[in-house]
């Protein structure tokens, strides 16, 4: 196996994992940072490639995602505070009630 | 095998070993290094391959960021429920039968698939005079854009906790007129 192949089993290992953990852990903030790892995951993948293609358009495009994820960041955690604000606990389950 | 394959695996099995980590430890401190311990072996990674820039951007924009924020989440929410006494939701036997499947996908896919073919890159192609020349020349559009779109985004969600803060102050107030007149 070479090392680009390598890196994307370990991208793809990463990926699943975080989406695995998003379903099987039961506290929101663990949520969240497994939805961190699998985009780590898919970063990684995308840094492969740049590599290997040479693009420097992949170099920029992984800096625009992390510029996107840190706002992500920045909008999900004051959402989360107000959810545990209302309902008082980091169990997904205590919101079921909400729509859409 | 090369000193910088052994460095690869040394650093692949650091980022595994951090993510596998975060599904069996319980208090969100110590998932939430987990990651950063992810993170650095995955900045490491992108350091070996050349991608300096990269790796520099994720230590800065992630670990020192990203996860110093969630940690002051954490801290902020010392949550002691039921989230923290039981790690795992009902759907842990679906999770990880779907963890099987995926790797399985992912086993097959690798053993089936072709070598990727290499291309002649420059050994400067990526180093920080490059990658800016580049940014600034061709995609500060883009760039200028994503942040004119990031600030709407974080305009219209402060609009929406004001309004919504608003309503539950006026709603307290006629509740209060309400009582008095009650």
């Amino acid at each position: 196996m070479d090392d680009t192949t390598f890196l994307l089993a370990l991208s793809g290992m990463l990926f699943a994992l975080g989406l695995v953990g998003v379903i099987v852990r039961r506290n929101l903030l663990v949520m969240l940072m497994f939805l961190e790892l699998m985009l780590n995951g898919v970063i990684l993948s995308l840094v492969v490639f740049t590599q290997l293609l040479g693009a420097e358009a992949g170099a920029v495009l992984v800096f625009l995602v992390f510029v996107v994820a840190a706002a992500e960041i920045a909008i999900a955690v004051p959402i989360l505070l107000l959810l545990v604000r209302t309902g008082h606990t980091l169990d997904p389950g205590a919101y079921a009630g909400l729509k859409g | 095998m090369t000193i910088e394959t052994v460095f690869l695996m040394v650093f692949a099995l650091g980022a595994l070993t951090g993510a596998v980590a975060m599904f069996f430890l319980r208090h969100p401190m110590r998932v939430a290094l987990a990651l950063i311990g992810t993170m650095v072996s995955l900045a490491a990674i992108y350091a070996q391959l050349g991608m300096h820039v990269i790796a520099v951007f994720q230590v800065l924009v992630y670990v020192g960021a990203v996860m110093v924020f969630m940690i002051y989440a954490i801290m902020l929410l010392d949550v002691r429920d039921r989230s923290f006494t039981e790690r795992f939701s009902p759907l842990l036997v679906a999770g990880l039968a779907g963890l099987l499947l995926l790797l399985g996908v992912l086993v097959d896919g690798l053993l089936r698939g072709q070598p990727f073919p290499a291309v002649d890159v420059p050994p400067d192609a990526f180093s920080v005079g490059t990658f800016a020349i580049v940014f600034m020349e061709q995609f500060w559009v883009y760039f200028a854009l994503t942040a004119v779109l990031l600030l709407v985004a974080e305009i219209a969600a402060s609009a929406v906790i004001d309004i919504r803060r608003r309503g539950q102050d006026v709603a307290a107030a006629q509740a209060e007129r309400g009582n008095e007149r009650g």
